[in-house]
């Protein structure tokens, strides 16, 4: 207060007579906030095309810049048993020359026009996406055109992209991250499950790959019935739907195949710890947990709230425990992997070799836990505020707001989910948390998977006797 | 100036503070208003109503170029110190408190500075300033080497996962022990050493707040759906009464040596042996910096740059190559580097490189190789408005160019900076700043084959 009338003259740059009251400081307490902001998030609107394909278009006109994703049903859920890795290799494929232009054009192309080009695969689809500032949106938008629908395949690209993607299999071999997220679907699934295979392929697929499996794989699943396009940013709907009605109008529609249901059914084995050896290791990473519900469960609400206690943000459980109270890592989590077929829920830290042992104990104390134990109220209140309130600030940028919008038409949710996502986040109860905790979490049938230094670990996992210890390779595969 | 008048347009649209500012057309502009407590705190208000959140900010002037001797890695360690807990807020609500209230958090610590942010809805304002107003002024009441300890175990392992069980993660401590001197404060990396992390204790804790945890050592930045004069209001509340801390001096860096070719090998956990070349250059915002940036991307920024082109498309004997120029606040470096594919040598890598860097020395960048550099780095420029807070948000950049330019919005300036690049200006940087026989080649090979190292002959 002394320093009020100082304030003034020190002020650089002027103020208007706003108004200036000095207040006395109460430390002793957290000052009580106004009431939040009313939850206003940007409108999706869409429009069918003729041939199918289906377009929103969310106006954001802050920035001029525009971000374009368009989804393909078109992912490794689909690879061939015999190509694990086809649908991803197709997708890199797409930029390798494309209508007139040569591998190398598509890229030059792309930075010329500061536009972040990318084609991808993930399990549930695929999506080819351009972020560019608005006006180069035309330009830009030729080009994703010309890589979805006219990608040219030519064999001598092939083989080039064939030997690289062989020498990045010889380097993520040696990521032990890269080695745990390839593993732990792996042992979940099952390989015969269409999530159990590695996203990028193993060494002999990769070899076999050859310009007819690509050019079928393309031809069957990149039609755009059964494909979205999302446009976000500072465009019209009517602008938006005249510029991709008059590139992508002209796609053909195709027979795609229904998507594949598990027809095999996933191990449902008793707790088991999975080590793959990684001699010299400084860490452990460490992966628990099991198959999850799809997407589309109406618990996803419970299961958010759920996750955000346990695992989903800094103060959750198990980050509070292993990092802020015993300092074993530099981070815990757990997520509900969301997917179109039955999802995965998983654990998972990386924590010093030295305590791999005990960090399973905190690990498996806190899974149980929340199960056993009903929440407490502020703990509820809290993860429910931090889901609701944080909500305005992801829609913030255009490629937050895609993100967002792109989930709901993945998944085939709909679009006006988040007008009611605050009312159902609210009503979860602390007996909807502990229901949906013995529900998707059961520590029974978790595979625990650690991918460390097996001669510094090895004794201290087996004395835990949470369940017989099973060596596996790279890949996640029995030892042969 | 033209290609990014929309943006102008739409900039002003959205401008709507306290008192109406006159913007010049035609410009990348954040306004802002600033002022200085008494007690030497500046503070910088930027006001965007487009989204209901609001993003706070805080720099403070210290970072791993501070540390002594014997302590490489405190200033990042005491960054996770600084939210174990202060008088008035107990271990752990600073964070519960922040999303309870729907916010995030971070900080994060590079050789010059250390920054910390919390981003939430715009209501939570003053619970944002009276959290980071409480750890600034009443840290040190209620710390304890328990609290040290702890956050000494997290910091450890960062540098763990982050760097010890990363392939090819120990390869910048290495560059950057024989690019500076042992007396020049960018000789170690901001993770520091296991050894001197264990060896720092509650006394350094307490040293290193006083000395640059002071309000005068700091710049906070709020930036949102906010007004300034609120904004006024509440930082005077909260840290008003904080006391000034003692001037800050510091003794210019040493000079960097110019020492030839500098040859090191690291044995690591890979199957696949990694080539580093690094020069000593000049600092950020330099004359040449950015003409080293637009280098940068002409030899490695995407598939058609010159050393992707050559390494990766045509000759197929690397995985990946990256071209940067780090330009800090009191020196810089560039750097490339390149991953052998298996049956290649780290010899044929390197010969490939000092190919193409000699071609840019005699004729230089093609006009439109510098063009597109100019245009990527301008749509990065445009969305990086979109966000108000986060590191490199808004808010980030307006305390980035205060303390690095000493103008809050710098942005224009800034990217005219990239605009000025011409393509001899490029060809010149190469010649003045990488020439082969003056760098550091570090060679990073499978444990116990240092055979693959690059060979002496192969470098001029």
């Amino acid at each position: 207060m002394r320093a009020a009338a100082a304030l003034v003259a020190l002020i650089l740059i002027a103020f208007p007579a706003c108004g200036l009251s000095a207040q006395v400081v109460d430390r002793s307490k957290p000052p009580q906030l106004p009431p939040p902001p009313a939850l206003k998030l940007p409108a999706v609107q869409t429009t069918v095309l003729p041939n199918g394909l289906t377009l929103a278009v969310v106006e954001m006109h802050k920035v001029p810049v525009v971000d374009v994703q368009l989804l393909i049903d078109a992912g490794a859920a689909r690879d061939p048993s015999v190509a694990p890795g086809l649908a991803t290799f197709t997708a890199t494929m797409l930029q390798q020359g494309a209508g007139a232009r040569s591998a190398l054009d598509v890229a030059d192309e792309a930075a010329f026009l500061g536009a972040q080009l990318g084609t991808a695969a993930g399990f549930d689809g695929a999506s080819a996406s351009i972020h560019v500032p608005k006006r180069r949106l035309e330009a830009a938008l030729d080009l994703l055109a010309d890589v979805v629908l006219r990608p040219a395949f030519a064999d001598s690209e092939i083989a080039r992209q064939r030997e690289l993607r062989a020498a990045q299999l010889v380097q993520q071999r040696d990521e032990p991250v890269s080695v745990a997220n390839i593993a732990f679907p792996a042992i979940v699934y099952g390989r015969e499950h269409p999530y159990g295979h590695p996203l990028n392929g193993t060494d002999s697929a990769t070899a076999r790959l050859a310009r007819e499996s690509v050019a079928e794989f393309y031809r069957t699943y990149y039609r755009p019935n059964g494909a979205r396009i999302l446009v976000v940013g500072d465009v019209t709907l009517a602008e938006a739907r005249r510029l991709i009605a008059a590139r992508f109008g002209g796609w053909e529609r195709g027979d795609v195949p229904a998507f594949p249901s598990p027809a095999i059914a996933p191990p449902g084995a008793a707790r088991t710890v999975y080590l793959i050896d990684k001699p010299g290791a400084a860490q452990s990473v460490v992966r628990i947990g099991h198959l999850g519900p799809v997407r589309t469960t109406p618990d996803w609400f419970a299961l958010e709230v759920l996750n955000t206690i346990l695992g989903g943000a800094f103060t959750s459980r198990l980050n509070q425990n292993l990092r802020e109270t015993r300092g074993y890592t530099y981070g815990a989590f757990s997520q509900f992997v969301p997917r179109r077929l039955s999802g995965a829920f998983v654990a998972l830290a990386s924590v010093v070799t030295a305590k791999t042992d005990s960090s399973l104990i905190e690990f498996l104390k806190e899974l149980r836990r929340i199960r056993d134990d009903p929440v407490a109220p502020a703990e509820l209140a809290k993860a429910k505020a931090y889901l609701t309130l944080g909500l305005p600030g992801d829609f913030e940028t255009t490629g937050g707001a895609a993100a967002r919008f792109r989930e709901l038409l993945s998944f085939g949710l709909p679009l006006d989910y988040y007008d009611r996502y605050l009312d159902r986040i609210t009503a979860v109860t602390a007996a909807d948390v502990q229901r949906v905790a013995r529900q998707y979490i059961d520590p029974d049938r978790f595979d625990i998977l650690v991918v460390g230094d097996k001669t510094q670990i090895e004794s201290g996992i087996k004395a835990l006797n949470e369940g017989p210890i099973v060596y596996r390779d790279v890949w996640g595969q029995e030892i042969r | 100036m033209t290609r990014i008048a929309t943006a102008t347009a739409v900039l002003l649209g959205l401008w709507s503070a306290c008192p109406p500012v006159r913007l010049s057309a035609q410009s990348l502009r954040v306004p802002y208003q600033t002022f200085t407590l008494p007690n030497g705190l500046q503070v910088i208000v930027h006001e965007d109503h487009s989204v209901p959140v609001v993003a706070v900010n805080t720099w403070y002037h210290v970072g791993s170029s501070d540390e002594k001797p014997g302590r490489t890695g405190f200033a990042h360690l005491f960054e996770h110190i600084m939210f174990m807990g202060s008088q008035h807020v107990p271990t752990g609500e600073f964070d519960r408190l922040l999303e309870a209230a729907g916010g995030d958090n971070n900080g994060s610590t590079t050789e010059d500075r250390t920054n910390y942010y919390e981003d939430g809805p715009a209501n939570a304002l003053p619970l944002m300033l009276y959290l980071d107003a409480d750890r600034m002024g009443f840290l040190l009441p209620e710390m304890t080497v328990e609290k040290v300890d702890l956050q000494r175990g997290v910091v450890q392992n960062e540098r763990r996962q982050s760097y010890e069980n990363r392939p090819y993660g120990l390869a910048e401590e290495n560059i950057l022990q024989r690019l500076y001197p042992a007396n020049h404060p960018y000789h170690w990396p901001v993770i520091g050493s296991m050894a001197d992390l264990q060896a720092a204790t509650l006394e350094d804790v307490r040293q290193f707040f006083r000395t640059y945890y002071t309000p005068n050592n700091a710049t906070l930045a709020i930036a949102g759906d906010i007004t300034a004069q609120d904004a006024r209001q509440l930082v005077q509340r909260y840290f008003g009464d904080i006391p000034r801390g003692p001037a800050m001096t510091r003794t210019p860096p040493p000079p960097v040596p110019v020492a030839g070719v500098v040859r090191a090998v690291l044995e690591d956990r890979v199957q696949l042996p990694r080539v580093y070349d690094a020069w000593h250059t000049v600092k950020a915002f330099s004359p040449d910096d950015a003409t080293l940036d637009v280098l940068a991307n002409v030899l490695a920024g995407g598939r058609s740059s010159r050393l992707y082109r050559r390494l990766v498309y045509e000759l197929q004997i690397a995985t990946d190559v990256v071209a940067f120029q780090d330009g800090s606040r009191i020196d810089g470096k560039f750097e490339v580097y390149a991953t052998a594919r298996p049956g290649h040598d780290l010899g044929e890598l390197q010969r490939v490189i000092d190919e193409e860097l000699g071609k840019l020395a005699d004729q230089g960048p093609t006009p439109r190789e510098v063009e597109r550099a100019q245009n990527t780095v301008e749509a990065q420029f445009l969305s990086r408005m979109e966000r108000v807070g986060g590191f490199g948000g808004k808010a980030d950049q307006l305390n980035y160019y205060n303390y690095f330019v000493g103008t809050p919005d710098y942005f224009q300036k800034d990217l005219e900076r990239y605009r000025r690049v011409t393509p001899a200006a490029v060809q010149r940087a190469v010649r003045a700043y990488l020439s082969p026989p003056h760098r550091v080649v570090l060679s990073v090979v499978p444990q116990g084959k240092p055979e693959l190292a690059v060979k002496e002959g192969a470098t001029p």
